[in-house]
């Protein structure tokens, strides 16, 4: 009687792990499927380097490299902002800040990381993008600009928590090692901790990234929308994933604006999948 | 470079590691020290170097000049005592660098300026640990690729590049092989012309066969010092015969 329990049991969850394989594939085939069809309709070079993004026009201009720069620009805003100050904050937490003080800053970034991003939006939209509209004397606060301050906060949290194991999984030895040479705590921190962690950090960064790539609620609200080839970063741009939840309601099923929705689709999880399996290969990376 | 340690205790919190130990440790000797595991030989050695600082609640009272300052000075220097005491550990801990920047990572942390002579610092270290000839040609790769012995000698290049008056040998043969543990030993013969040094081990054949003067501590006291030679032949103390013969394992 029981072996047979442990029997269902093991099949039970034999099915569950089955099952959301088996739907991670329907999901990519549907995806596949339907963004495909957008190509009996227009050129795969077309599509990914139009200039053109006006999906309701007569016929339809369907080329996404607006929508491209402006998801690159965004996320390379958010890069330059986070990366420096995660990797720091990342730094204090593993080997400078007090125990007390230490908790409590975990606490604070794990809060950040549970914040809703459409929250994060909203709260952006009436604090950030007025005052970016006043600082720099612009016509509109809905920028690139305010975008990647927003996603910057996005990313901050993955990257201070995995760079932060990054350190933790360094030898203490090395750290001993250093001291014993004369190194001052600073010295040792960059001279050999984080080149010791160097793949850690990398890792951080992709995922940080990546979380920035597919945000999709507060970089909708706060970036202006417009799917022109952005110039600066204080002017409106529209991302892959922006596009994709605005148009997707209004889209007629089985129009090519729908099809071309789905391959906007395609080349985010193409990008995401990307930068995942780098991260990957960083984090599993043997040392040295 | 002399050592006098006067009156040393030493607490991990409300555990006492260190119990008023009093000695001398001579300039240009090999002195080792030893005693049952746990008896706090590492302990007495970190505290010449003050690495002890890096544990939380430790709590040090007594004296240990050396070079005619007290070390245990809040106020003394750190980077220059450990400038001045080198520390070579049990397990061989080369930074995952190149052969190259490991050695030169003391000198460039020590003087900001001058970029020229690494390589003669680099060369004169190796020669002196007797890796040069062995791995001249392969100073870019990764010191981790290294054998355990060849990571230990390195290790000890990487303090000598500092140009250290102390040299602190936590079991550095530990991990190594009898004939490795041997060569080890020949190196510290060669080396004691220029440096003070002070062994920690539980090995007590490698104390006989290595060093100048020998001290014998059990459960952080020390129980006497002296010549090697008279430890091992005529031990003042009834326990220190009971070690040497055996009886502790
Ligand atoms: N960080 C520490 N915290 C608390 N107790 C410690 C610590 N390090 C060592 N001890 C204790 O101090 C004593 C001496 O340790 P140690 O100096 O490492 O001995 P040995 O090197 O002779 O084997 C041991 O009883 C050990 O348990
Ligand atoms: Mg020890």
């Amino acid at each position: 009687m029981r072996k047979f329990k442990e029997f269902i049991i093991e099949k039970l969850i034999l099915l569950c792990g089955l099952a959301s394989i088996f739907f991670v594939a329907l999901i990519f085939l549907f995806l596949l499927k339907e963004g495909i069809a957008l190509f009996k309709y227009v050129g795969i070079g077309e599509f990914l380097f139009g200039k053109k993004w006006y999906p309701i026009s007569e016929p339809p201009q369907l080329g996404i490299l607006p929508l491209i720069l402006g998801s690159i620009m965004v996320t390379l805003g958010a890069a330059v902002i986070s990366i420096p100050i995660g990797i720091a904050c990342a730094v204090y937490i593993a080997e400078v800040a007090p125990s007390k003080f230490k908790e409590a800053l975990k606490a604070g970034i794990e809060l950040l990381a549970a914040i809703p991003s459409v929250v994060l939006g909203f709260i952006g939209m009436v604090t950030l993008v007025p005052w970016i509209k006043q600082v720099f004397n612009i016509p509109t606060g809905l920028t690139a600009l305010s975008g990647s301050i927003m996603l910057a906060f996005m990313a901050m949290p993955t990257i201070v928590s995995i760079a932060e194991d990054a350190f933790y999984s360094v030898p203490k030895t090395y750290k001993e090692g250093a001291l014993a040479l004369g190194a001052t705590h600073w010295q040792t921190i960059y001279k050999v901790l984080i080149p010791a962690s160097s793949s850690g950090i990398l890792a951080a960064v992709m995922l940080g990234i990546g979380r920035v790539i597919g945000e999709t609620m507060a970089v909708m609200m706060i970036t202006g929308n417009a799917a022109v080839i952005p110039k600066t970063l204080m002017q409106p741009v529209r991302t892959l994933t922006a596009t994709i939840a605005a148009e997707m309601g209004e889209a007629v099923v089985g129009s090519e604006h729908y099809f071309a929705l789905f391959a906007v689709g395609i080349v985010l999880f193409v990008i995401s999948f990307f930068i995942n399996v780098v991260a990957d290969l960083f984090l599993h990376q043997k040392k040295v | 470079m002399n050592i006098e340690v006067k009156d040393l205790n030493l607490w991990y919190g409300q555990f006492q590691a260190l119990k008023d130990v009093n000695i001398s440790f001579s300039e240009k000797r090999i002195t080792a020290i030893i005693g049952p595991s746990g008896c706090g030989k590492s302990t007495l050695l970190r505290v010449f170097n003050r690495m002890n600082d890096l544990i939380e609640g430790v709590r040090t009272t007594g004296e240990v000049t050396i070079d005619r300052e007290n070390i245990l000075d809040p106020s003394a220097d750190l980077v220059v005592l450990r400038k001045k005491v080198g520390m070579v550990f049990q397990r061989p801990n080369p930074f995952p660098l190149s052969i190259y920047d490991n050695v030169i990572f003391g000198p460039k942390i020590h003087s900001s300026k001058n970029k020229d002579g690494l390589d003669e610092i680099v060369q004169y270290s190796l020669e002196s640990v007797l890796l040069w000839d062995e791995l001249k040609d392969k100073l870019r790769k990764s010191a981790l690729s290294l054998s355990l012995e060849q990571k230990q000698r390195l290790c000890i290049a990487r303090l000598i590049a500092v140009k250290p008056d102390i040299l602190l040998m936590d079991e550095p043969c530990s991990t190594l092989d009898p004939q490795a543990t041997q060569r080890i030993e020949d190196l510290m013969r060669e080396l004691k012309h220029n440096y003070t040094i002070i062994i920690v081990t539980h090995n007590m054949h490698q104390a006989a066969r290595s060093s100048d003067e020998t001290g014998f501590m059990l459960l952080g006291e020390l129980i006497e010092a002296g010549k090697t030679e008279d430890i091992f032949t005529y031990p003042k103390d009834k326990r220190t015969e009971d070690y040497i013969s055996g009886q502790y394992g």
